[in-house]
């Protein structure tokens, strides 16, 4: 098991260095070279060639390649444009709010998505059935944005059930000791505020849980089908076994295979969905940042971003696979 | 034979079920022509469609006015914009610069036409040279090419476009290529795959054996063979290329003035007054979804009537 986790994560090694050639070359394609792009409207071309000698951008490519992978290496991924502070620290303040927001949206997706797609499989061509079918396909052709609009309009707007933007009441001093508010808000025993962060949370969350539960739904419905009609799932019924049981050990056990491979694939929607989701909720996370990054031309933002995310889908991929031999014995055997 | 079930996973359920096209020596396209034309998803999703392409087409002729014209720009003042119904004339009502909305609605049917096939277009075209490559010569061409297609799935679809969206400006056709450039990895994979599986088959191992070349087996046998599951992903990418292109513009990197007709950008700017003026949200977003609802399920449809044993995956 450890062998295969390991050379798993040695295969990492080509990918990311192969993103960083990329996004590299990437930079250096910018309309005016990397200089104007960093300086923008105030590129005078005093100005660029003072950024070209600081950054080393006239420095020949290879070398410069070479200083700009052994600053990553070392975690400096640069200044942002838009703050000036490092990108990483950038990050680290802003990733625990689309954490919460995507576990929210992950937990709402698979709460709904597995029992949905379960039940459509099990009353097929009856009307549950075609909610479920309904509902996967609203999911994905409804713009995320649109939805969150939608949402908004309707629970914030209209009937002031919930906050239309942000993470948590401002009029609240609450102490922030992880940057993740929940957490934050129960470990200081400042329930009010906890409670306040979870109310902030659900419309987003349940905006950014619509494409990966009518995924995961979608999966669902279509493995339950094949597993129902499978020899020992007759066989377990022949046995007269409850059907509780035939359900839990016999049906969602081998069905869960492929959603489980699926729900590790949502990593990248949620990231792409909280870009979208995070802007129309004013919710301060790495989703919104990145959006702003896109519109002010930040781009030490956006490549640090990238590559991020590329490490991040890649464990989660990797993370995926093990569990996966978890559930299926015999992927252990190989 | 009995009427194909709605359904993409009665496959699951039924399995076996003969292909009638193998006993009658029908071609495959015609078989599959037959399955489409009696799936009701496939005619829901073909009607739509074929409105909304009509409705591009004939934009000219059906907005009352031209799509940056702001014919009742006297009619807006900063706390009211006219709703449905509200101005004689303007049927869908107002937008905040004074547009119709009526018209922005049908020229942005024309635009996200131009976007979703231009783009797609590119995804597909580049996709498939790639991926015609990698699965003609194998070995190290083909290590090559998968190592970057790897890489480039490693970026979230979404965030891919709006990097290659930044490198090229702010501009419309910017937009178009970005979500093009986008797709070409998932094409080039798809391609790869179904022509590897194809490969091994008999009849390839016939040409070989009659003494073709590679390229001859490749352009005669193998790629037509290995179509279909590249024209359904062409058609679901014309879903997501609508959407992505209104992400985009919702993104702020559309480019061209605030007043263009186009889905995304009017739901750009409705955000301001989703308060007094909910329609001008909801009205292109239903649009966009409608639309993408189209083509998804004419995608879904074709998949199914291309390779009845694929599931609902």
């Amino acid at each position: 098991m450890l062998r295969v986790i390991g050379k798993r994560l040695l295969l990492l090694v080509p990918t990311l260095l192969g993103l960083s050639i990329l996004l590299f070359a990437w930079v250096r394609a910018l309309p005016g070279g990397p200089a104007s792009a960093l300086l923008g409207e105030r590129a005078t071309p005093e100005a660029i060639a003072q950024i070209n000698e600081a950054y080393g951008f006239d420095r020949p490519l290879i070398e410069q390649y070479f200083t700009y992978i052994g600053r990553l290496l070392t975690g400096d991924f640069g200044n942002s444009v838009q703050t000036n502070r490092a990108v990483l620290d950038e990050f680290a303040t802003r990733f625990p709010a689309t954490v919460e927001l995507a576990i929210v949206a992950l937990t709402i997706a698979i709460a709904v998505g597995i029992p949905l797609g379960y039940l459509g499989a099990k009353y097929y061509g009856k009307a549950l059935d075609h909610v479920s079918v309904v509902v996967s396909l609203l999911g994905v052709t409804i713009p995320v944005f649109f939805l969150a609009f939608i949402l908004k309009w309707i629970f914030a707007v209209q009937l002031g059930w919930f906050p239309p933007d942000g993470r948590q009441d401002v009029r609240i001093d609450a102490t922030h000791a992880t940057g993740y508010y929940v957490l934050d808000g129960l470990l200081t025993g400042e329930l009010d505020a906890a409670w306040d962060a979870v109310v902030h949370l659900v419309l987003p969350g349940l905006a950014l849980a619509s494409i990966p539960l009518a995924i995961i739904a979608r999966i669902t419905r279509a493995s339950v089908l094949q597993v129902y009609g499978a020899d020992y799932v007759r066989t377990a019924r022949a046995k007269g076994l409850l059907p509780r049981i035939i359900r839990d050990r016999y049906i969602l056990r081998n069905a869960m295979l492929p959603v489980v491979t699926t729900i590790g694939l949502q990593l990248g929607l949620l990231i792409s969905g909280a870009v979208l989701t995070e802007t129309v909720f004013n919710f301060a996370g790495i989703g919104q940042f990145l959006a702003d990054a896109v519109f002010r031309r930040d781009f030490p933002v956006l490549q640090g971003f990238i590559i991020f995310i590329a490490i991040l889908y890649s464990l989660i991929n990797l993370i995926v696979d093990v569990s996966y031999s978890l559930i299926d014995p015999r992927v252990r055997v190989q | 034979m009995t009427a194909l079930p709605p359904s993409p996973a009665t496959v699951g359920a039924a399995p076996g079920a003969p292909s009638s096209g193998a006993d009658t020596g029908t071609s495959r396209w015609r078989d599959a022509w037959r399955r489409l034309r009696r799936n009701p998803q496939g005619i829901a999703g073909a009607a739509i469609v074929g409105l909304f392409v009509l409705v591009a087409v004939l934009a000219p002729l059906l907005a009352p006015y031209a799509g940056t014209a702001l014919p009742g720009r006297a009619e807006i003042t900063p706390t009211g914009i006219p709703g449905i119904g509200e101005v004689p004339g303007f049927p869908l009502g107002l937008d905040r610069f004074g547009g119709d909305v009526l018209s922005k609605l049908i020229w942005g049917a024309q635009a996200s036409l131009i976007i979703g096939l231009v783009s797609t277009a590119f995804g597909l075209i580049g996709g498939m040279l790639l991926g015609a490559i990698a699965g003609t010569f194998r070995g190290w061409v083909d290590a090559a090419i998968m190592r970057v297609v790897d890489i480039l799935l490693s970026v979230p679809n979404l965030l891919l476009a709006v990097s290659i969206a930044a490198v090229l400006g702010q501009t419309p056709s910017a937009v178009m290529i970005a979500i093009g450039a986008s797709q070409v990895p998932i094409f080039a994979r798809l391609l790869r795959s179904t022509m590897l599986a194809q490969s091994s088959s008999d009849y390839v191992l016939a040409a070989r054996t009659l003494g073709l070349g590679k390229g001859a087996i490749t352009i005669n046998h193998v790629l037509p063979n290995s179509m279909g599951p590249v024209i359904v992903q062409g058609t679901l990418t014309l879903a997501t290329a609508v959407i992505e292109a209104a992400a985009l513009s919702f993104l702020g990197l559309g480019g061209g003035r605030p007043e263009t007709a186009e889905w995304g950008r009017m739901l750009t700017y409705a955000q301001n007054e989703l308060a007094i003026a909910p329609q001008l949200a909801f009205l292109p977003g239903i649009c966009i979804a409608i639309t993408a609802l189209g083509f998804t399920l004419l995608g879904e449809a074709l998949r199914e009537a291309l390779d009845p044993r694929s599931g609902a995956r």
